[in-house]
This record gives structure tokens, sequence and C-alpha cells, in this order.
């Protein structure tokens, strides 16, 4: 069953304030996202792949289309409060800078605490810490290193990590990654990885990942969806649109990235 | 009379606070051949950047040459660069016998200048009639690929990848023996990437430059262009071979840890998987004392944590510097 379904999807910004221009920076897309299954959105700048994210993320109306998340068009079918508090709960993001996602003035474990008291007003001090401490330990984090620090004691790639924790914390059938791993050390963006993929072994969660890094998304993902321009132009198994690319820009994306075991011919 | 452009031997530069030193670049000797590319790589803060600037001489405080020497090779004999002032290397070795590139220089361009007067800079530093010198920075903008209307234009009307490359054309103008390029690629988008790559290696080929420094953290740009590849570790040599063997067989455990997370679209990635290396680089006010990767490292033995490995050929054109090559760890 589709747990995401995305139909004609579009969105067109109005820019200036006299001469009004139109920009379209999402045109008519639609797919589908399984349950327990890992997708990318593969682009460059400008590509369109993070307003798509933030119209799911129903954080930016579209302008046409649907967006159906477990059976309830998102844009239509939540009206109370509460509707909309499940669907935070349910669909979860992790995002590109750990920097920003942190308030420098509290610890960093409020941010884990603040999810608790979503899940359970009236959840006690030794219960939270404990559910805290095991969500930590999941993440491969020590709670030692962690409890009653600062954000900026800690590393991106640990802020990063607690920002997964919170995600087993909450338990969301599906997290929208944008570009998780571009601002931590090449050394332990492979850890940061295998955390979101033992999320889905584990838990069925579907995960979409919002990145510009073919070699990301060639490595985790079922399907692999590539933006150029506000369109889908390709899409497939990671095999299919790596190994044998049909369209244009695919082609000379794939040409430009620079591989490990392979020379390119003409540099 | 050896082949090598440039010789460093055991150079150690440290940044000098208050009371203590951080030892960017510690103990380090290596040679530069001549027509050679050598990428350098290495995670942040381990004194990647610190080596490009020691080698050009450009040492401002609190960095500090402490001890070693640097030899340039001029009109066939060597010259001790090290032993002269900054001010000395800029007059007779800058933009002349060596060009550097550094990190974010594109973005370093003064906003409300037009790109032909760096040129004018340029000549004037060099008691160069001007005319003639505009007149050959055309000619190498059409070389990479730019209009030369552009040198009429200011920084912010040109693209990320057009800067980038009126940098690399106004850097190697008075076409410089060594180029060292510190993180010259890392904010272009991969078809832009490329392109600066190809002007690169034609500049080379071309003779514009005969050797290149290439500094970045992306082992896969240099798999394409270097011939050796030179692996730092808080400011020591970890190893440094032929690119083709250390990518087919790493030898310092590091470097393996490094390869190993290299994340490109292709089925050998998929196949062997990524992994991480633990822990963060260390703080080089204080350095672990032994080798100086031992507490991250999968392999560290007793005398890691006691000796420190000399940088050792340990096969024709391959030197490393750990204890799992050599002799004396037992």
């Amino acid at each position: 069953m589709s747990r995401l379904i995305v139909k004609n999807l579009s969105k067109t910004f109005l820019l200036g304030f006299f001469s009004k221009r139109k920009v379209e920076a999402v045109k008519n897309i639609s797919f589908e996202v399984k349950e327990n299954e890992i997708v990318s959105l593969v682009g460059e700048s400008g590509s369109g792949k993070s307003t798509t994210a933030k119209m799911i993320l129903r954080l930016i109306a579209p302008t046409s289309g649907e967006i159906i998340f477990e059976g309830k068009d998102i844009w239509k079918d939540l009206n109370t409060k509460n509707e909309i508090i499940s669907f935070r709960k349910n669909l979860h993001a992790v995002f590109q800078d750990p920097f920003a996602s942190y308030n420098p003035f509290y610890p960093v474990e409020r941010t884990l605490w603040q999810v608790l008291k979503l899940l359970d007003k009236n959840i006690s001090k030794k219960e939270g810490l404990n559910l805290i401490k095991e969500s930590l330990f999941k993440v491969g984090l020590d709670p030692k290193d962690i409890l009653g620090k600062y954000p900026h004691q800690i590393s991106g790639g640990q802020k990063q990590r607690i920002m997964i924790a919170r995600c087993w914390l909450l338990k969301p059938s599906f997290i929208i990654a944008d570009e998780p791993t571009s601002m931590i050390d090449a050394s332990s963006r492979g850890g940061i990885i295998k955390l979101l993929t033992k999320l889905r072994d584990e838990q069925g969660t579907s995960i979409m990942f919002i990145t510009h890094d073919l070699g990301l998304a060639y490595y985790v993902s079922d399907r692999i969806f590539v933006m150029k321009n506000g369109e889908i132009v390709e899409q497939g198994t990671p095999d299919e649109v790596v190994l044998n690319p049909q369209h244009k820009y695919t082609k000379q994306l794939i040409e430009s990235i620079p591989k490990l075991y392979e020379k390119m011919e003409d540099i | 009379m050896s082949n090598s452009l440039m010789k460093i031997e055991k150079v150690k530069a440290y940044y000098m606070l208050k009371d203590r030193y951080v030892k960017a670049v510690d103990n380090i000797s290596f040679e530069i051949n001549e027509n050679e590319v050598i990428g350098v790589v290495g995670e942040s803060g381990c004194g990647k950047s610190t080596l490009s600037n020691v080698l050009m001489m450009n040492i401002i405080k609190p960095l500090a040459l402490i001890d070693g020497k640097i030899l340039f090779k001029t009109n066939g004999s060597y010259k001790e660069i090290s032993s002269l002032s900054r001010e000395e290397v800029r007059k007779d070795f800058w933009g002349k016998k060596m060009a550097l590139i550094p990190q974010a220089a594109m973005n370093a361009l003064m906003p409300t200048i037009k790109i032909e007067k760096y040129v004018e800079h340029l000549a004037d530093a060099h008691n160069i009639p001007k005319d003639k010198f505009l007149k050959k920075a055309k000619e190498r903008f059409e070389k990479v690929d730019l209009d030369p209307k552009w040198l009429k234009r200011f920084p912010f009307e040109l693209s990320g990848g057009m800067k980038q490359r009126a940098v690399i054309a106004i850097a190697t103008l008075l076409d410089p023996d060594l180029l060292i390029a510190d993180e010259p690629t890392s904010a272009l988008d991969v078809v832009n990437q490329k392109m600066f790559l190809k002007i690169l290696m034609e500049m080379k080929k071309q003779g514009i430059v005969k050797s290149i420094i290439f500094v970045t953290h992306d082992i896969a740009t240099i798999r394409q262009i270097a011939d050796r590849m030179l692996v730092m570790y808080a400011g020591k040599i970890m190893e440094i071979s032929p690119i083709d063997k250390i990518v087919e067989k790493p030898l310092n455990p590091y470097t393996q840890g490094l390869l190993n997370s290299v994340l490109t679209p292709e089925p050998e990635i998929k196949k062997r998987g990524i992994t991480t290396i633990p822990g963060a680089p260390p703080n080089l006010i204080d350095p672990p004392k032994g080798c100086r990767f031992h507490p991250r490292c999968p392999h560290a033995m007793d005398i890691c944590k006691e000796k420190e490995p000399e940088l050792k050929e340990v096969e024709p054109g391959r030197k490393v510097a750990c204890f799992l090559y050599s002799e004396e760890r037992s």
C-alpha cells in the first residue's frame, strides 16, 4: 500500500511587487512512496526538490494538486488541531543543518523532552529520562556524553544523531531527510545513514531523502526520482537510474560525478 | 640533479598562542616532482591548508616556521626559500614560480572592483606594462572558456563556476612552476567541478604550470587528476603513494578509513558498504602520544601508544607511517 501519494503537484511563486513575475518551482509532479520504502529526490539547487519537501511537510501550500498521506489529503482533510498534531507525529523531518535545529540557550536533551511532552503531557521525570537514555543508546550515543550539554559542546555528527534519537521516541511512519549528511564530516556520514536505514528495518518507516548527492541516493534508496527545473525527469531503481540513465540531464550529471574506481576519460 | 621541483625537509610550522603551540604541520618531509599532480587529503583541521601556506612561505603570525628546510628549484639549482623572509619570497617567487589559490578565493573577490583591476594589480606588482599584460589576460580567459569581455565586469556579475575560472586564469598569468589549489572545487556543482578539472589539466598539458598541489577532502576528485596522494592526519603525513595503488590497496588504517567512507554512485561502493572512523580528530595543542591516530585506529598495538611511527618506504614509491608495516612492531 502507498503511504504517501503525490498527484499532479504544482507550486508557482509570484515574485515582485508591482510587476509580478511567475516562477514555477514545481511543475505537475506525481509519485508514490510505499510502506517500508526508501526513496530519494535528487536534484541540483533550484530544481524544486526542497519546495516539494516543504509542501509534503505541510509548511507551504501547493498551488494545485494533492498530497495524500495515509489516506488523508493533508491540505484539505486535516481540520482540527488534534488532526494536525497527529499528522506531525507521523510525518517527521531531519534537516540539513544540525546547528540550526537546536536552541543554543538550552541543553540539547530539551529537544527530546519536547517530543515526550508531545506524546504524553503527564509523563514523569523518571520515566521520561529512561526513554531518552534508551533512544540515545539506539543511535550509538552514551547518555553520559550528551545529557546536560549545550549545543556548542557536542559535534555536528552527535547533533544529527540526537535528531534521529527523536525519531526513535516519536516513531513516525514517514521521515523526510533533507540533506542529512551534507554538513557533517565524511568520516561520520556512514553512521548517520546506517541509523536511518535501521529505523526502516526495525519499524517499517518510509524515508524520503532530499539530496543533491547522487552517491548517497544510489547507496540507500529503493527508488530514485531525478528532478530538474521543477519536473521529475527520470525515475527508477538506483541501478536503472545510475547505470543506465535515459534522460539527457541525468546522463550529464552522472558523467560529471568523479568516481573512485573509474577514471574520467575526457580530463 | 634530481627531478624534484621542491623539497620539504622535516618542516615544523606551529601556531603560537600565548603559552602553547598548535602543531598544525609537524615534522613533514616530502618532495614534489616536476610535472606531477599531488592530491592532499585529510579531515577538516588536519593541517592541509597550513601546509599550503607553508609551501608558499606565506607565514604570518601567529603561524611560525619552527624548524626544517624548504628548497625550490630555480634555474637548475635549489634555493632555500625557508631562509628568506616572507617579503623576499613574495617578490621573487610568488606568481612567477609558485602560485596559490586559497580556499574560497572566488568569494574573496572585491565586489566593487572590476576583474581587470586584479590583472592590473598583478602587472604593477611585477613591473610589467599593463597593456601587454591585459592582452595576455584576454588570451588566457579564452583558454579557460571565458569571454574576455568579463574582464570589464564586476565579480558579482559572474556565476560561481565563472569566478573560479577567472581566479585560476589570473593566478597563473605569470606561468608559475607550481600551482597550489586549496579546495578549489568544493563550492561548485559537479558539472562546473568537472569543467574546472579539465581546465587545470589542460594548463598542465600546455606547460603553463608544471606541478600542481590539489588540496581537498574529496578523494574521488583527486582520483581523477592526481599522480600521487598525500594523506594528512593531525599535522602528520600518514601515507604518500601513487594514487592507483592507494585506491587499490590503502596501507595505513587511516587511509583505509577515509577510502571506506567515500560515497560515489558506483556498484563497487554499494557492494562493499561504507564505514565510519570512530571518534574525532585530536586537538593539535596536545596531540596523543605515539601515533596520533592510535585512539581511533582499529589495529592499534601497544607500540602505537608509545612511539611515533616514521614515514618509511615499504614498496617502491610508497611511503607509510604505521607500525603495521614496520619491523619494530614486536
